[in-house]
């Protein structure tokens, strides 16, 4: 009874809403505005640009704050192009007495580089209230106390907001803010190698520090950059380090107002959670006005933006399939960004197929939902999806996820021919196809060496080949017989996965984070693969913190690691081979603890090079010494698969670019009519459970009435 | 009642000191304070550096029990146990230690938990009492029979299985409801139908069976012979004297639950994307977040106990022969 009471209820409170349908979890006065829907799981830790450095955190701050590159939106491979620049930096090699020297110096003889870069005048900060002024020309949001707080909840409950132009000086104070000891940026101790005078600011920064007081950037200078100008300022780097302009198209490289740093410092806008860590300040083409990581944050046009045009050049493909429609149009196109907490895939799947969310990435719950593949392989949608009008897009990832061999391991590591066999045997021996085949539906290609597609110095075709593991066969990679394999076990000491010596079987131990239920089966595979060649692989599932102390302490065997790419560069992959950069003797990014002297020796002349043929011989090489030694079985090169709806304009996925909002275009109007179509309510059933149960305690009634009548129990 | 009162609170001390330690040494036997800094720092480029001066600025580089470098009571207070444990009894939180205030986000999402948890309840009551009372006005009929089935196969499905089911019915294929998400004020209200819904169904197979053991129980004392011996109709019979006297075990069981409502309900939040309490506490373990795993904790614990003396006294409202001493 009370069920069908309920149930009345619920219908009762959804005809009162006066909505075209009942299931928009947005308000029905946005169904026809120009509003992009998104969603997270997980709020992002960090927003601050000195400190963020995950993608979810990218996907917001990267449209509010401009470093002075950027990557063009739709040329391939990637290229750097200028944002709040006037051009690319001008770079000056300097020897060690600070003259200027020619470009193609000998690059022993360069002591430091100068990046000049000039920004754009004219451009402006978001309107903010930490610009605010009153008429007097003082700030007025500078000396908060409590009380006059009240009604200030988040940054957008302050009654007034300024601006000013961006300038130098702002670029240069979020260099500083990098050794700031309150920021705990994690390019810290990276960039302090490299930009001079950085490590002696940290340094004074840490002897003025006093705990719970911030320190004034502005009082501190910083040797290696200098403001030239209003609108110019130089970073002076130790060497060669042409990967720095990557590092300028990243958001620790953007620019921020000491104004924004100084208003977020009030102890009393901490207390309310208003910091910079939550509400960015910036100069690009949104700002975030709403930002409750408990439940959604909220992007909307930046009124002051400067002002940017859509790209006109792009690849061929780009002009057939329309990415060059908006061509020289001003952009953004979209008024605002609706992000929404979504914490389970099945709901959010739900509200993607009713025209809720724009976009979707595809779980393992919803791919056969999704996707389906041909005879011939070729990756299609299903006919639901293809009815909608959604389509999908692919694009392989530049990472690389591998099994790492612990090169420290007297067993399995080692420089020595019969630990090599034994790590290209495994490598013959574990299918990687097959693993992409069963565990990723296809989302994946399998490695064949350290750098993924699009990568300089990476290659294709039968010259691409790891010749350790693959064949080239009638124009096909195709992988080695598990006969070579077991001839290498032979070979390597162990005929049969037995060791030779001592008559022992061999077992290998793996560690691993993933113990859940769903990981069993994935774990049992590795097993079986292992035991091809005769070798007991003993699966030890351990927590995270765990496994990170083994991984520091080099006590391990068999991992699985993976890397994604800050920079289109090569240098950004194989410094994970990099003797100095080991793990156990370094902390580093070496989690093999791979050394080789003359992979290190290369990988020291590739690093600082230009991207030129010289390099690209010097790349092969160290491919080639690494896919010998194999301290990694190369694994694969993850493959995103990305739904959009037929509304959804402009996307071309770009993996190096995360400033991509500003490019996109929605079709509100067709989007409104096909929510409307897709989300008509069904009543009837309704009825039929209200029928349902009155039919069931008609007879009760009957019975009650009857007892009545016999005047007892 | 006062003293009684006064007894129990001071008792609360060493329950939440006790609480306190064990929350504190279940953590740290899984976590260090470097493995916290690691996974607030993130994957790339972390030094010991910045992991030192992350411990540094948020107190974690001192001892945990016992600081043999300090002199006098420093040996107890300048401990991580200490430092972070001695404000909880004032409930002050602190920061999180990604640097977000903790009571304000408490406040914030104490609203969205109640908002789910407190019509559950009551309708959930009102739900259970009713087929209840069905139960036992048909008993040896079909009604009966049936009813109890019914709530023996409601009991055995998990509570996951009642909201993907719900999900599927009521926001995917009738489409009456989002199937996920909040919103504030009266928005919130087509937000809460179907988890209220589901929270509902799914406690009424264990709630209707139990108050239906507890007016059977009722149902058969001398009293209830005496009021049908009088000539009351079994409406009033039940109503007036069955329920009255079966409710008093049923309201001092809902009296003891009230504090814990604020806590939120893990599953139920986290399917329907719901920013509560519930969600926060699970959010901070993943994250290994101990200032707000600690707070969480020690406000449950607190609720609990708080519940526990709040039953003593409904008790003694309630039923007229039960004095507190």
């Amino acid at each position: 009874m009370a069920l069908s009471c309920l149930l009345v209820m619920l219908i009762g409170v959804l005809s009162g809403c006066g909505d075209s349908v009942w299931n928009n979890p947005y308000p029905t006065s946005d169904s026809s505005s120009n509003i992009l829907y998104s969603s997270f799981s997980e709020r992002p830790k960090h927003l601050d640009p000195a400190v963020a450095y995950s993608s979810n955190e990218y996907a917001l701050i990267a449209q509010v704050y401009e470093p002075v590159l950027q990557y063009h939106y739709l040329l391939r491979p990637y290229r750097l192009v200028p944002l709040s620049a006037e051009q690319h930096p001008e770079v000056i090699y300097r020897d060690s007495e600070g003259r200027a020297m020619e470009k193609e110096s000998d690059e022993g003889l360069v002591a430091f580089t100068d990046y000049v870069i000039a920004i754009a005048p004219g451009i402006r900060y978001q309107p903010h209230p930490a610009f605010a002024k009153d008429e007097q020309g003082n700030f007025l949001y500078h000396a908060l106390v409590p009380d006059a707080l009240d009604g200030i909840h988040s940054i957008g409950d302050f009654p007034q907001t300024g601006s000013r132009e961006l300038v130098a000086e702002d670029y240069i104070y979020q260099i500083k803010r990098l050794v700031d000891p309150d920021v705990h940026s994690p390019i810290a101790e990276f960039m302090k190698a490299y930009i001079v005078g950085l490590s002696g600011l940290s340094n004074r920064l840490e002897a003025a520090r006093i705990p719970g007081k911030a320190t004034d950037l502005n009082a501190f200078g910083l040797e290696g950059v200098k403001a030239l100008d209003r609108y110019r300022y130089r970073i002076r780097i130790r060497g060669k380090y042409p990967q720095f302009r990557y590092w300028l198209a990243m958001p620790f490289f953007s620019p921020m107002p000491w104004e924004a740093v100084r208003f977020y410092r009030q102890k009393a806008l901490q207390q309310r959670n208003i910091t910079l860590d939550w509400f960015p300040v910036g100069t690009g083409p949104y700002m975030v006005v709403e930002n409750n990581p408990n439940r959604r944050m909220v992007l909307q046009k930046n009124p002051n933006f400067h002002g940017e045009y859509y790209p006109s050049q792009g690849e061929i493909s780009d002009r057939e399939n329309g990415l060059l429609d908006d061509a020289g149009s001003r952009i953004p196109f979209i008024d605002r960004v609706v992000y929404s907490l979504e914490k389970e895939n099945i709901p959010f799947w739900n509200k993607f197929m009713q025209g809720y969310y724009d976009a979707s990435g595809i779980s393992s719950d919803s791919f056969d939902q999704a996707v389906r593949f041909t005879i011939e392989g070729d990756v299609g949608l299903t006919a639901d999806l293809r009815d909608k009008g959604i389509s999908l897009k692919t694009s392989v990832l530049t990472s690389v996820f591998y099994m790492g061999f612990n090169m420290l391991d007297p067993v399995l590591g080692g420089g020595t021919e019969n630990a090599r066999k034994l790590r290209q045997a495994i490598s013959i021996a574990v299918d990687y196809e097959e693993y992409i085949s069963i565990f990723m539906n296809g989302r994946g290609i399998v490695a064949q060496g350290i750098l993924p597609p699009g990568i300089y110095g990476r290659r294709e075709g039968e010259q691409g080949i790891n010749p350790f593991v693959y064949d080239w066969i009638e124009g096909a990679v195709r992988r080695k017989g598990l006969q070579e394999a077991k001839i290498l076990m032979s070979e390597a000491g162990y005929p049969g996965g037995v060791e030779r010596s001592t008559g022992k079987a061999l077992i290998l131990y793996f560690d691993t984070v993933a113990t859940g239920p769903d990981d069993r089966a994935r774990l049992n595979w590795f097993r079986k693969q292992f035991l091809k060649l005769g070798i007991h692989l003993v699966i030890r599932g351990t927590d995270y913190n765990r496994f990170q102390r083994k991984m520091r302490d080099g006590n391990n065997q068999v991992f699985l690691w993976g890397w994604n790419a800050d920079y289109p560069d090569p240098e950004n992959f194989f410094f994970l081979l990099y003797g100095p950069n080991g793990k156990v003797s370094a902390g580093g990014e070496n989690a093999a603890n791979y050394s080789n002297p003359e992979f290190d020796r290369l990988f020291e002349r590739m690093r600082n090079m230009e991207s030129t043929q010289e390099r690209f011989s010097i790349i092969q090489q160290m491919q080639e010494i690494i896919r010998r030694d194999s301290p990694w079985l190369f694994g694969f090169h993850p493959k995103s698969f990305n739904l959009y709806h037929g509304w959804y304009r402009n996307m071309k996925p770009n993996l190096m670019a995360n400033n991509q909002l500003k490019y996109l275009r929605i079709d509100v109007d067709r989007r409104a009519r096909m929510r409307r179509l897709w989300n008509r309510a069904r009543i009837w059933p309704l009825a039929s459970i209200l029928i349902i149960l009155f039919a069931f305690f008609c007879p009760a009634w009957l019975l009650y009435r009857r007892q009545q009548r016999a005047g007892a129990l | 009642m006062t003293a009684y009162i006064i007894r129990r609170i001071l008792y609360a001390f060493p329950l939440l000191a006790g609480v306190n330690i064990l929350t504190f040494l279940l953590f740290f036997v899984v976590n260090t304070p470097d493995d916290m800094a690691r996974m607030q720092l993130g994957q790339k480029h972390v030094t010991e550096q910045a992991i030192q001066k992350w411990k540094e600025q948020r107190g974690y580089q001192m001892p945990l029990w016992w600081n043999g470098q300090s002199e006098g009571t420093g040996h107890l207070t300048e401990t991580i146990f200490y430092t972070k444990s001695a404000g909880l009894f004032l409930f002050r939180f602190g920061r999180s230690d990604s640097g977000r205030d903790i009571g304000s986000d408490i406040m914030q999402r104490m609203w969205p938990s109640l908002a789910i948890a407190v019509p559950s309840l009551v309708c959930g009551l009102l739900a259970n009492i009713t087929l209840a009372v069905l139960m036992v006005f048909f008993r040896s009929t079909y009604v009966e029979f049936w009813g109890v089935i019914v709530c023996v196969a409601m009991m055995s499905v998990s509570a996951l299985f009642y909201i993907i089911l719900g999900q599927y019915l009521v926001g995917k294929f009738l489409l009456l409801v989002p199937i996920s998400g909040y919103d504030t004020g009266l928005n919130a209200v087509k937000f809460l139908v179907l988890p209220v819904l589901i929270g509902v169904v799914s406690g009424l197979g264990a709630g209707a069976r139990w108050y239906r053991s507890l007016l059977l129980e009722e149902v058969e004392k001398d009293y209830v012979r005496t009021a049908r011996a009088k000539g009351l109709s079994e409406t009033r019979v039940l109503f007036s004297h069955v329920l009255r006297n079966a409710l008093i075990p049923i309201l001092t069981g809902i009296v003891a639950v009230l504090p814990i409502l604020f806590m939120g309900s893990l599953i139920t939040e986290s399917f329907f994307s719901i920013p509560g309490l519930g969600s926060y506490t699970i959010d901070a373990i993943n994250r290994q977040d101990f200032a707000i795993v600690r707070s969480m904790v020690f406000l449950g614990s607190a609720l609990y106990i708080l519940g526990l003396v709040m039953t003593d006294i409904a008790y003694t409202l309630v039923d007229p022969r039960i004095r507190l001493l």
